[in-house]
């Protein structure tokens, strides 16, 4: 077995062992992303910086001072600041930016000896399911059974591929409406987004600062654990960040949900949801309920309002931020005409800058913003968001201990197959994954089957605030019960 | 609610993002789409509900009103696409 395909217990083991290095395990990724340009996963590369890392990592090992993410190779999301690494958050109007500062999530992950391979596509800004918003092209699927080129999902599509494709342990990714639960379902890896604020936002490029949390994309649930505690903590950095201590997630895994109750919300039914889904669903209600646990139908009623109220509040805030890309301070400023004041060049710059789907959010963001309109979308949105999340809070006052729903509305699809479909249309992809956003709450994705073509399904857990190690206890339950075990065949 | 030409060309002037006179309709169109698609919040009930603002009451934190940070203006200055004696430079402001 190569190196490069361990997952992240395994290497810790290993390393602390001494049946493996660091180094040995960052050169058998480095040349796995090697050969592995096809995919497009791995857009700013850092070989220099992962194998001086490397070094560091097994002289702490043998020293004996190893925490758990020391030594273990890791791919980073673009959106992500890293100090003098190009982190362009897959934007055009980001060319050249080299940040001066790193973010706090990736500091964590080097403070515990993490070692950084590369930086990692994405939908620009993080707008997008299917990576092709990129500005270096879409990300290629791994999983391949048929001539059809497949989308790894998105935003977080290359975290995903990288995963999948075993260029990388883990990858960390971020998720405002479902951008790492939908990738890491149509790749066959997990990725949990924690509570609102266990994460600090500092540092990373900001789409929409109340909805955005990081977490980790993982090849087992048990790496997810142990790869989220190091990412966790409280940063006077984000205000947003919570002070409360961070528990060891991965000594919750106990494997024992005896007597919890799931809920199973009616509303995620959905009209036309695909036979494959609706089967899937049943198969891991059945799973949790033969490991002990008491299925509960739940009533979650305003559901179905989560997607046009996501679809105010995420380009709303998106304009604000995004205001900041003038071509003044960094990135691309376009070149200018005779005459050209100091508005033509913003207009200019930006209009270069952003892509098609980025231009799209920032004017109905600005929309829905301005005089006049603000109550009618913006508040009203922010008040549908607050009995949604209402919805959520009874359910867990009513004894519910976790919430098991399909994580997407289909599995992979084929790269081009959403261009002339409705901006709408792509939206809907988010349609189980963006409720969990507006409540704050931590959701994960877990690998449950394969559809009939072979491409891997997953199913979402939902957890109480705060609780990632009870839900990941459930995703540890649910990812025995299913078995999930398949890899995408090598074809690149 | 649907969106006319001319506030397509509003909104983008507000965004500071150059659309250009033949791409407005598209865009009016695509705007409009997304749009209708809100719409469906007007029926929700929202009578007395408030904004959410976050998920567990949380107190915005104090810190000693100091300067921490700073000194740095090389840095800032570093990505900058036009930076000259100290400062960013932009096209002419003030006739």
């Amino acid at each position: 077995m190569s190196l490069n395909t361990l997952t992240i217990s395994a290497a810790r083991d290993a390393l602390r062992a001494g049946e493996t290095t660091s180094v040995a395990l960052t050169e058998a990724c480095l040349s796995a992303i090697e050969g592995a340009g096809v995919l497009n996963a791995f857009v700013h590369k850092t070989p220099e910086i992962a194998l001086d890392q490397a070094r560091a990592a097994d002289a702490r090992i043998k020293a004996g001072d190893a925490p758990a993410m020391c030594g273990i190779p890791l791919g980073i999301k673009d959106l992500f600041c890293t100090k003098g690494v190009a982190s362009q958050a897959a934007s055009n109007i980001l060319e050249g930016f080299k940040p001066e500062y790193e973010s706090t999530v990736t500091q964590n992950l080097w403070d515990a000896g993490a070692v950084m391979l590369g930086k990692l596509s994405m939908d620009e800004f993080a707008m997008g399911s299917s990576n092709e918003t990129a500005c270096y092209g879409p990300v290629v699927n791994p999983w391949k059974v048929d001539d059809v080129q497949r989308t790894p999902g998105g935003s977080s599509g290359g975290s995903a591929a990288a995963v999948a494709a075993d260029l990388c342990l883990a990858a960390t990714g971020t998720d405002t409406g479902g951008s790492i639960r939908q990738p890491a379902a149509f790749t066959g890896i997990v990725g949990i987004k924690p509570t609102y604020g266990r994460v600090s936002r500092w540092g990373v490029v900001a789409f929409a600062s109340s909805l955005d949390q990081a977490g980790p994309m993982t090849k087992s649930v048990r790496d997810a654990a142990i790869m989220l505690g190091t990412m966790c903590s409280h940063d006077p950095k984000d205000s947003t960040s919570a002070d409360i201590p961070v528990p060891d997630f991965e000594a919750a895994l106990t494997g024992d949900i005896r007597g919890k109750k799931i809920g199973i919300p009616k509303e995620y039914r959905m009209d036309g949801m695909p036979a494959e889904i609706e089967k899937l669903w049943a198969e891991g209600t059945a799973m949790l309920k033969d490991a002990g646990a008491e299925i509960v139908d739940i009533s979650l009623p305003h559901t179905k309002y989560a997607l046009p109220a996501y679809y105010v509040v995420a380009p709303a805030e998106a304009s604000s931020n995004l205001a900041r890309y003038d071509g003044v301070r960094y990135g691309h400023r376009a070149k200018l005409g005779k005459g050209d004041g100091i508005t033509e060049m913003y207009e200019k710059t930006r209009a270069e800058g952003f892509g098609p789907e980025v231009q799209r959010r920032v004017m109905i963001g600005t929309y829905v913003l301005s005089a006049g309109f603000y109550d009618a979308y913006y508040n009203r949105a922010r008040k549908v968001r607050a009995l949604i999340k209402r919805d959520f809070d009874q359910a867990f006052a009513a004894g519910i201990d976790a919430i098991l729903t399909p994580a997407t509305p289909s599995s992979a699809f084929g790269l081009g197959e959403m261009a002339e479909a409705d901006p709408v249309e792509m939206y809907l992809n988010d349609v189980f994954t963006v409720t969990v956003n507006l409540a704050g709450l931590p959701g994960i994705s877990v690998p449950v089957g394969l559809d009939s073509k072979g491409l891997p399904l997953g199913l979402q857990l939902i957890g109480r605030p705060w609780e990632e190690g009870d839900l990941l206890n459930h995703a540890y339950v649910l990812e025995k019960a299913a078995g999930f075990a398949a890899k995408p065949s090598k074809w690149w | 609610m649907s969106i006319d030409i001319d506030t397509a060309r509003k909104v983008a002037h507000l965004a500071r993002i150059a659309v250009a006179e033949e791409d407005l309709p598209e865009l009016a169109k695509d705007l409009s789409g997304i749009l209708t698609f809100m719409e469906q919040l007007n029926e929700v009930d929202v009578d007395g509900i408030e904004p959410m603002t976050s998920v567990t009451p949380m107190r915005l934190k104090r810190r000693v009103d100091a300067v921490t940070d700073g000194g740095y203006q090389d840095k800032i200055l570093s990505n900058a696409p036009d930076a000259r004696e100290g400062f960013f430079a932009v096209p002419k402001v003030v006739e």
